[in-house]
């Protein structure tokens, strides 16, 4: 019975402890993004996007003091539901800013919105929260996900391209990518491949491909899988062909694929070369800072903490009134490193989408360059169905 | 040496009581603690905790009483947990019935992919369970009706007798450690049953046992339908707690997971993999609050712990009591 | 579908059989010699691809940066053998599981400290890249070709070294009968290091030897490892022979599977249920094969164990 009262002792104590960091006195932000495995380069962008704006910002957000907590998700969805409420109930933040990954997405918005935590999703944005789902505790700093596809069926079409081929992993993300795609593209899909997630070899495809010699070939293939592809697409002499894609050529893979992604097209909100002072800043600093050229992820994060800092600066640093903390945050009152940008009804950005190019710099780094304007203040498809108001 | 392991596995052999008492009581006491504390954070970790104890107690059952090392347990819960979501995706959001689902499909998946693989032995065995979760899992992830990859969220949590009594986290954490105790109890009956005994026999010496009449498939066939109905209901359980099912449920690294607990544990002592499950979850938790390389540290453990613990923890508490000259409650 | 397009798919199929050939090789023969169950090898092949990264960059050669690879690949996989693999000879399954396992979340973590969490890669060298005509119209890439060739003759060299050579001998003997060839008075520990080492060195080098079209990121070697496991399971454990013939059979059916699948459906399907039903199916052909292997041959096509 003695050890009885010791061990039940000393979970009572572990347990204190864990939760003796009560007190409310600064803000505090938990960041749950993934940091394991191979997309674990994303969510370590975003990460240091979001901690290099509160560094700027001279560690407060909206005159706070701030403390960002940082937690991985390991890309499993039980593990972040289970993350996101230590992160509510124990370290009571006041903001869960996360993740990259819509499947994560879909498993903690729940959770953190029935919560007292407001969530800002700096990357994943998917359908059916831009729609019917939409919820009033949660922004978007990103785009629809949809939106980032039809900038290149929209550039195919203007092109005039009559035969396209597209190719994408078999999974949500995918079918969501060549709809995305197909929803702006009138011409002629010549073949519509579904590869298994995470294959590694393209050269089945690739043979397809050489054979149907179509116009344009658009994919979507995030992470690894695109460093191999757009290798592999090099290497079977295919560059003739116009790459168009989504996630595939971008800063978080370029230092990978180097040479043979240079001049490959794709879709973006933003670009490295964005060309506003404060963005400058932004590149200058994150390249001294991390080493690395910055992508989207680590944008969109540093915008999410932007974002938090207007809303407080409105509200005098008070998080107590929600309502007004929330219309604070509505009104985006911030500088974009993108340029503009503002909420739509359903709370996901209206914005510029451009074409981009893969390219190497003076310096030999490399990064993606802005080619032309595709849409002006594009609103996602799924805002009507948000009957939010 | 050889000595110290006969000692050892009959050290394991005789009943341990205590261990398996003072965790359960610890287990009932864990929701009053937690109400100091951050209470639905503290609530969720241990519910996960007792639902893989779950999973990691009828990985054991076939694991340590009949040797048979199944490498994709994983899709059990996977079943389970899509059980959940397609049914009540449906409408149909009762508990019982989606566990009595979830049981039987699980069944039907044990029975028939058990049928191929315990053909083989050994590592060929290994790896057909593996071959098998794979294909699951290529299949949830191909279900674009139930959300494919991205996986499904529920509305909620399930009902329990037409009440919503789930949805509070407390009474949830019990009817879930009120699981674990019965698969617990059910589990000592049916390894100190005949036949249990005659599992036993099987992993000791096949031949012999079936000179002697038993016919070895049909009781190891049992034994993994039985493993898998009971991983069933942990699946049930997770989807619940997540009010998400999702493909990654059942990976074969979470089948190397699953693993990892019982041997941790110590197998074929049924609280040891109880115990392992625990011990996992909570040192990933520690662990990943200290540190983002947290990895960097958790990986020596699993290997110290293979190189030096003959019989995991649960080996561990048995040699402590020998030399302290406890002998057996 | 043309003549053409099956060739070069068949071609593609071959490649991807060779690659899966050369992780194979080393596995079989620890899992066959040792009884060992190594989930680590597919790590072992991780630290291959980075080692080569790390020594392309510094040498700014690829064929230096291979040269380098392979001792340094050979010198962890010894490191890892007296550290861990050594003490768990002869053990328990389960013990050698765990074990390696968390070497697996060790190394994975290690990587990413190491050389950070961002995609390496290696590039091709010049006299390797490129494409030539194979037929009118019809480009395959030079490297393929290559890839082709050095895991034919890594197949040639190791069929020489197993059957030519006493350390061959004993391999061979011991993949059969280990506990007899120690009571024959073969130093046995020296055998199994030399056996671990050789495949720690072998899935180095095939990590090497994709690194130019594989990119080369934290948990490369995971998905690969359970298509190595499928291989050396199909093809009976411990037996090269097997391994070849397994790891061309899995490129083959995976790649054709998933070039020609959707099309052969459509024969007997309609073409939306046809292209639904040919996606969902082709990920799990080589698991389907590997059940209908085991099923028929327990102990995988070319048995060793007695």
């Amino acid at each position: 019975m003695k050890r009885c009262v010791h061990v039940v002792a000393a979970m009572a104590a572990i347990m204190l402890s864990a939760s003796a960091a009560g007190a409310q006195e600064k803000l505090k932000i938990g960041l749950i993004v993934t940091l394991s495995g191979p997309s674990a380069v994303l969510g370590g962008q975003a990460r240091d996007g979001f901690n290099l704006a509160v560094k700027t910002l001279g560690g407060k957000l909206g005159g706070v003091d701030t403390e960002v907590i940082v937690v991985d998700d390991e890309l499993k969805p039980d593990v972040a539901v289970t993350k996101v409420k230590g992160l509510i109930d124990r370290d009571q933040v006041n903001f869960v800013v996360g993740p990259i990954f819509s499947n994560v997405l879909q498993a903690i918005h729940k959770p953190v919105t029935d919560s007292n935590a407001i969530l800002i999703s700096p990357n994943a944005g998917t359908s059916n929260f831009a729609g019917k789902q939409c919820n009033s505790n949660f922004f978007v700093t990103s785009y629809q996900n949809d939106q980032v596809h039809a900038v290149l069926g929209k550039y195919a079409q203007d092109k005039g391209f009559k035969r396209v081929f597209l190719m994408a992993p078999n999974y949500q993300a995918g079918k969501d990518a060549l709809a995305g795609f197909k929803s702006m593209f009138k011409g002629d899909v010549v073949e519509e491949v579904y590869t298994p997630l995470g294959q590694l070899d393209f050269s089945a495809e690739l043979a397809k491909i050489a054979a149907a010699k179509p116009d344009a070939f658009f994919t979507f293939m995030p992470g690894g899988m695109g460093v191999n592809l757009v290798k592999q697409y090099r290497q079977a002499g295919l560059v003739n062909i116009p790459f168009l894609s989504a996630f595939t050529t971008d800063e978080s893979t370029l230092p990978a694929q180097k040479d043979d992604a240079v001049g490959f097209l794709a879709g973006s909100n933003w670009a490295p070369n964005t060309d506003n002072p404060q963005n400058k800043a932004f590149v200058a600093a994150y390249e001294a800072t991390y080493n690395a050229v910055p992508g989207t992820f680590a944008m969109q994060a540093y915008d999410a903490a932007l974002l938090i800092d207007s809303a407080l600066k409105a509200t005098g640093g008070k998080t107590s009134d929600r309502e007004v903390l929330k219309a604070a945050l509505k009104k985006a009152d911030f500088q974009s490193l993108r340029g503009k940008f503002k909420f739509g009804v359903n709370q996901y950005p209206v914005q510029d989408f451009f074409l981009v190019r893969a390219a190497k710099r003076a310096d030999g780094k490399y990064q993606t360059e802005i080619v032309e304007k595709v849409f002006t203040d594009a609103v996602d498809p799924y805002a009507a169905e948000c009957t939010m108001k | 040496m050889r000595d110290a392991q006969t000692e050892v596995t009959r050290a394991l052999l005789q009943p341990p009581r205590t261990p398996a008492l003072l965790m359960f009581v610890a287990l009932v006491l864990v929701p009053l603690a937690a109400r100091f504390g951050a209470e639905s954070f503290i609530l969720s970790v241990f519910t996960r905790t007792i639902i893989f104890a779950i999973a990691a107690l009828s990985l054991d059952l076939i694991l340590g009483y009949g040797a048979l090392v199944s490498f994709g347990h994983a899709a059990f819960m996977g079943i389970g947990s899509y059980a959940v979501g397609i049914l009540a995706t449906h409408g149909v959001d009762e508990i019982l019935l989606q566990m009595l689902v979830a049981m039987l499909a699980a069944i039907v998946f044990a029975v028939a992919t058990s049928a191929v693989s315990l053909r083989a032995s050994g590592v060929y065995y290994i790896m057909s369970t593996l071959a098998f979760g794979q294909m699951l899992y290529f299949f949830a992830v191909s279900l674009s009706a139930y959300g494919g990859d991205d996986g499904l969220t529920l509305s909620g949590r399930s009902r329990l007798l037409g009440t919503h009594i789930l949805a509070n986290d407390r009474a949830f954490y019990y009817v879930a450690l009120a699981l674990l105790a019965g698969f617990y109890l059910l589990a000592q009956r049916i390894t100190a049953s005949r036949f249990g005994r005659v599992l036993r026999g099987i992993r000791e010496n096949p031949v012999r046992m079936r000179a002697i009449g038993f016919e070895p498939f049909r009781y190891q066939l049992t034994a993994c339908a039985l493993a898998g109905a009971v991983c069933a209901i942990s699946g049930v359980l997770l989807a619940n707690l997540a009010e998400f099912v999702s493909p990654a449920y059942m990976t074969w690294q979470r089948s190397g997971e699953l693993l990892a607990m019982v041997i941790l544990g110590g197998m074929g002592t049924l609280w040891g993999a109880i115990l392992g499950a625990i011990a996992f979850l909570l040192l990933e938790e520690v662990l990943s609050g200290l540190t983002e390389q947290w990895r960097l540290i958790l990986g020596p453990i699993l290997i110290l712990v293979a190189l030096g613990g003959r019989g995991g923890l649960a080996g561990l508490y048995a040699r402590l009591r020998r030399r302290t000259g406890g002998g057996a409650p | 579908m043309s003549t053409a397009l099956l060739l070069v798919q068949t071609l593609n199929g071959l490649q991807l059989g060779i690659l899966l050939f050369l992780i194979a090789a080393g596995l079989t023969l620890v899992f066959g010699v040792m009884d060992f169950i190594n989930l680590a090898h597919g790590v072992q092949y991780m630290i291959g691809a980075y080692l080569a990264a790390m020594f392309c960059a510094w040498t700014g050669s690829f064929w230096a940066g291979i040269a380098l690879t392979l001792p340094a690949a050979l010198a962890f996989g010894l490191l890892l053998e007296v550290l861990v693999f050594r003490h768990l000879y002869g053990r328990d399954h389960l013990d050698q599981v765990l074990a390696t396992l968390g070497l697996i979340i060790f190394l994975n973590q290690a990587v990413k400290t190491v050389w950070g969490a961002a995609p390496l890669s290696v590039p091709m060298p010049d006299l390797l890249s490129g494409s030539i005509a194979l037929m009118d119209g019809l480009l395959y890439p030079v490297y393929r070709i290559a890839l082709i060739g050095v895991g034919l003759a890594t197949a040639g060299v190791l069929y020489l070294l197993i059957n030519c050579t006493r350390v061959g001998m004993l391999v061979r003997a011991g993949a059969t009968n280990a506990p007899m060839v120690s009571a024959l008075g073969v130093d046995i520990g020296r055998l199994f290091m030399i056996v671990f080492g050789f495949g720690a060195m072998l899935a180095g080098f095939a990590g090497a030897m994709v690194a130019p079209i594989l990119s080369v990121e934290p948990g490369m070697g995971d998905n690969l490892l359970i298509l190595t496991f499928v291989v050396i399971v199909i093809g009976g454990i411990g037996s090269i022979r097997g391994a070849f013939v397994a790891a061309l059979m899995v490129g083959l059916i995976d790649t054709l599977g998933r070039a020609f699948g959707p099309q052969l459906l459509r024969l007997v399907l309609a073409p939306a249920a046809a292209s639904q039903t040919g996606r969902s199916l082709a990920p799990m052909l080589i698991y389907i094969l590997m059940a209908a292997v085991l099923f028929y041959r327990p102990s995988g096509l070319f048995p060793v164990k007695q």
